[in-house]
C-alpha cells in the first residue's frame, strides 16, 4: 500500500494516444459506415469524385480501425499498464519520457500520413501492409521506440515478475514486428531504374509465394494486433474493475504459450482451394481448429474470474462491457475455426461471410475491450468521476443491436451468395448469372449498413462521455480502488 | 521453467520470438523454390500492361475482385480453367482478392472486349443493369505513368532475373525503345474505343489510364 502511494504514475503519453485513439476511432469507423452504405446504394461512391469510390476508401477503412483507432488504444493501455503493473513510473526515467513522447509523435506523422497517402491510391494492394516503402520505414521507427519503451520501463522496474498482461505486451511487440518486416520486404524501383515515382516499389516475392507470405502476415495481424494486446487489456482491466482475482494461474499459462505456437500455423486457412500446396491448406485448417483451445482458453478464464460475481454485471456497465467482449471473443474464435474447414470455406470464402466474421470479433471483442479499458483509465487519470452511467448502460445497448445486426444479416447474406454461385439448373447449368447474386444481397447490405451506423452511434456517445468526463465531471480525491465512480 | 521465464525478460522474449517463428519456418520455406516456377507459356507483362495493373492497385480493384479460380466446377463453368500456381509466377504483388463483391477477373481477357470495358468503366449500369460498382470516370482523365510502369518491369528484370528481351518473351529494351513498343499496343486498343477525349489525348503522345487498365485486363488470360 506504501509503495503504491509514494509512486505518482505519469500519465501524459497514455492521455495523448487516448485522444488518438478516439479520433481515428470516428475517422475509420464513419469511413466504415459510409462504405457499407455504398454497397447498398452505389450513389454514395460519388462523394468526392475519385477519392470517395468503395475501393479507394476500404483499405483507408481497414487500417484506420487496425493501425489507426485499436494501435492507439494498445498504446494508451500500454503507457497506462506498463507502470502499474511493473510498479515503476515512466517519469523516474527523462529517457523513457522522451522516447513515449517521440513514439506518440512519430506515430501521429504516419497515420496521418497513411490517411493521405492511401487517399491518393498510393500503396502496394497488400491488405493491412498497403503502406509503400517510405512509410514502412516510419512504422519500423515507430515500432522501435515502443520496444524501448517496453523493455526500458522492465529495465527499471521494482516489481520482478512480469504480470501476465506483460508477457502479451512483449508478444504483440515481438509478433508484429517479425511480420510486418518480412510481409513488407520490397524493392523500391526508383533506385534501381533511376525513374518513375520515387515512392514506388515492388514485392521481393512472386505469385503464390508472395500470397503465403502476406496471409501468414493477414492472418496473424489479426492474432497480434487484433487478439493478443486485447488479452493482455483484459488480463489486467476486468481483475482491477472487478476487485476478483484472477481464476486459474495455470489457465493462462496454457492459453498463452497455447496461442503463440498454435496462432502462426493458421494463415493457410486464407487459401484454401488456392494454388499453394495441398499440406500447408491442410495445416492451415488443422490448427484453426487447435485453436479454439488458447482462445477459449483465456475467454474462460476471464468469464470464471467473475465466478460468484454475476451481479456486477447489473451494476457496473465496465464490467458488462469486458464479460460481453470475452463472450463475442468465444463466438468468433469458435466461427473462425468452423470457417477454415475447407468444406465450409468453399461455401463461405470470398463471401460476405467473412467480413461478417471479422466484425463480430472487432466491434465485439476488440471494440468493447478497448472502450472498456479507456473508461476505466479515464478516472484514474483525470481524477474525475465518469460522466455517466445512463448513457454508458444505452451505448452498450445500442452497441450490442448493431453488432448482432451486422453479424446476422452478413452471415445470411454470405450463405446466400455462396449457394447462388454454386447453384445449378435442372440440366447442370449455372443457375444464375454473377449479378443476380449481388441483387439479392442489397437488403442485408443495407441492414449491415444501419448495423454499423448503430455501433458508430455508440462510438459517439463513448467519446461524449469520455470528453465531460475529462472535463466537467465531479473530480474525486483519491484514486479508486476497483470499480470506477460514475456518476448516475 | 514458466516461473523463472516470468522474472527474465530477456530469456522470455527470446522464447517467444521463437515459439511463433516455428510456424513460419516449417510452412513458408519448404516451397518457395517450387512455387515461383511459371507454367510454360506464361510471359512477363508488357510495360503498358504493367502500368494497367498499377491503375487496378491505386483503385483497389481487388477490394472486391478476386483473381483466382478455386478448382470447383461451379467455378470453372463461370470462370474457365481453374488457376495453377506458375500462371502467378510473374505477379508482384499477388492479386487474388479476399471478397467476390463482382466476379472473379482471372480469365477476364477470354470473355471480355475493349468496348466492353470502355461502357462498364464509365457507366457499369450500362451493361450490366443492377451492377453496384461504381464509375471509374477519372480514369478517363488521368493519365497512365509509363516511366514508373518502365522502372518496374526494369527493376524486376535486373533484381529478380524475369525473363524480358529474352526469345519469346516480351521486348522491354532502353525507355525510348519500350515506349515506342507501348505506343503501338496502345494504338490497337484506343483503336476499338469511342472516348473522344481518350483518342485525342493519344494523338498528343498521352496515354489516360483507362488505355492502360484495358490493356491489363485484355491480359488476363
Amino acid at each position: 500500500m506504501q509503495a503504491r502511494d509514494a509512486l505518482n504514475y505519469d500519465y501524459s503519453v497514455a492521455k495523448c494516444f487516448t485522444y488518438a485513439t478516439i479520433l481515428f476511432g470516428i475517422i475509420g469507423m464513419v469511413i466504415g459506415v459510409v462504405i457499407a452504405y455504398q454497397m447498398a446504394f452505389p450513389e454514395l461512391n460519388y462523394l468526392a469524385d475519385e477519392y470517395g469510390t468503395f475501393s479507394r476508401l476500404r483499405p483507408l477503412h481497414t487500417s484506420g480501425v487496425i493501425f489507426g483507432f485499436l494501435l492507439s488504444g494498445i498504446f494508451a493501455t500500454w503507457y497506462y499498464v506498463g507502470q502499474r503493473v511493473l510498479k515503476v513510473s515512466m517519469a523516474e526515467s527523462p529517457f523513457l519520457m522522451i522516447v513515449g513522447r517521440l513514439h506518440f509523435w512519430i506515430y501521429m506523422l504516419t497515420i496521418l500520413s497513411a490517411v493521405v497517402a492511401l487517399f491518393l491510391g498510393i500503396g502496394t494492394s497488400k491488405e493491412y501492409a498497403e503502406l509503400e516503402w517510405p512509410l514502412d520505414i516510419a512504422v519500423v521507427v515507430l515500432w522501435v521506440l515502443w520496444g524501448i519503451s517496453i523493455f526500458g520501463l522492465i529495465g527499471i522496474r521494482r516489481e520482478k515478475t512480469l504480470y501476465i498482461s506483460m508477457w502479451y505486451y512483449i508478444a504483440t511487440f515481438l509478433g508484429v514486428a517479425m511480420l510486418y518486416l518480412f510481409n513488407n520486404m520490397e524493392v523500391p524501383t526508383y533506385f534501381v531504374a533511376g525513374m518513375g515515382k520515387w515512392y514506388h516499389s515492388v514485392s521481393m516475392y512472386a505469385g503464390t509465394n508472395d500470397a503465403m507470405v502476406q496471409w501468414w502476415y493477414g492472418h496473424n495481424a489479426v492474432a497480434f494486433i487484433f487478439t493478443v494486446p486485447i488479452i493482455a487489456m483484459i488480463y489486467y482491466f476486468l481483475p482491477k474493475e472487478s476487485g476478483q482475482p484472477v481464476f486459474s494461474y495455470k489457465l493462462s499459462l496454457l492459453s498463452f504459450w497455447g496461442l503463440m505456437f498454435v496462432y502462426l500455423w493458421a494463415g493457410g486457412h486464407h487459401l484454401l482451394y488456392s494454388t499453394v500446396p495441398d499440406w500447408v491448406q491442410t495445416m492451415g485448417s488443422i490448427f484453426s481448429v487447435i485453436l479454439i483451445l488458447p482462445s477459449w482458453g483465456s475467454a474462460i478464464n476471464m468469464l470464471l474470474t467473475m465466478k460468484g460475481q454475476w451481479g456486477q454485471l447489473k451494476e457496473n456497465p465496465l464490467v458488462k462491457f469486458m464479460v460481453f467482449a470475452s463472450t463475442f471473443y468465444m463466438l468468433s474464435t469458435l466461427e473462425g475455426p468452423i470457417q477454415a474447414i475447407k468444406s465450409v470455406n468453399a461455401l463461405a470464402h470470398f463471401t460476405d461471410w467473412i467480413p461478417g466474421h471479422v466484425h463480430d470479433g472487432t466491434l465485439g471483442w476488440v471494440g468493447f475491450m478497448t472502450m472498456a479499458a479507456l473508461f476505466h483509465m479515464a478516472p484514474r487519470m483525470y481524477k474525475r468521476e465518469l460522466y455517466s452511467k445512463k448513457l454508458m448502460e444505452s451505448q452498450f445497448w445500442i452497441q450490442t443491436t448493431g453488432i448482432v445486426m451486422y453479424f446476422s444479416s452478413m452471415w445470411i447474406a454470405g450463405i446466400t451468395q455462396g449457394m447462388m454461385w454454386r447453384a445449378t439448373d435442372q440440366f447442370g447449368n449455372l443457375a444464375y448469372s454473377f449479378i443476380d447474386t449481388v441483387t439479392v444481397l442489397i437488403p442485408y447490405y443495407a441492414l449491415r449498413a444501419t448495423g454499423g451506423l448503430l455501433y458508430l452511434i455508440g462510438f459517439f456517445m463513448f467519446t461524449y462521455n469520455m470528453y465531460k468526463t475529462m472535463t466537467a465531471s465531479k473530480a474525486i480525491e483519491s484514486e479508486p480502488q476497483n470499480a470506477s465512480p460514475m456518476a448516475a | 521453467m514458466f516461473h523463472w521465464l516470468e522474472r527474465n525478460p530477456f530469456f522470455f522474449a527470446v522464447g517467444v520470438f521463437l515459439v511463433i517463428a516455428y510456424a513460419g519456418v516449417v510452412t513458408i520455406l519448404p516451397d518457395f523454390m517450387e512455387s515461383a516456377r511459371p507454367v510454360t507459356g506464361t510471359k512477363p507483362y508488357t510495360v503498358l500492361e504493367l502500368a494497367g495493373r498499377q491503375v487496378y492497385i491505386k483503385d483497389s480493384c481487388n477490394a472486391c475482385h478476386s483473381q483466382l479460380v478455386r478448382p470447383f466446377k461451379s467455378e470453372t463453368d463461370r470462370y474457365g480453367m481453374y488457376s495453377l500456381s506458375g500462371e502467378y509466377a510473374y505477379d508482384r504483388p499477388f492479386l487474388w482478392g479476399s471478397k467476390r463483391t463482382g466476379p472473379d477477373l482471372m480469365r477476364v481477357g477470354n470473355y471480355r472486349t475493349t468496348d466492353w470495358h470502355e461502357y462498364h468503366m464509365l457507366e457499369p449500369q450500362s451493361v450490366v443493369p443492377g451492377s453496384i460498382m461504381p464509375a471509374y470516370k477519372h480514369m478517363f482523365k488521368n493519365v497512365a505513368d509509363i516511366e514508373t510502369a518502365y522502372a518496374e518491369a526494369f527493376t524486376v528484370k535486373t533484381v529478380f532475373n524475369v525473363p524480358y528481351d529474352q526469345a519469346d518473351m516480351p521486348k522491354l529494351g532502353t525507355f525510348d525503345e519500350a515506349k515506342k513498343a507501348l505506343m503501338d499496343e496502345a494504338a490497337l486498343i484506343v483503336a476499338d474505343m469511342k472516348s473522344q477525349e481518350v483518342k485525342e489525348a493519344f494523338k498528343r503522345g498521352e496515354i489516360k489510364e483507362i488505355v492502360a487498365l484495358i490493356a491489363y485486363l485484355n491480359s488476363l488470360k
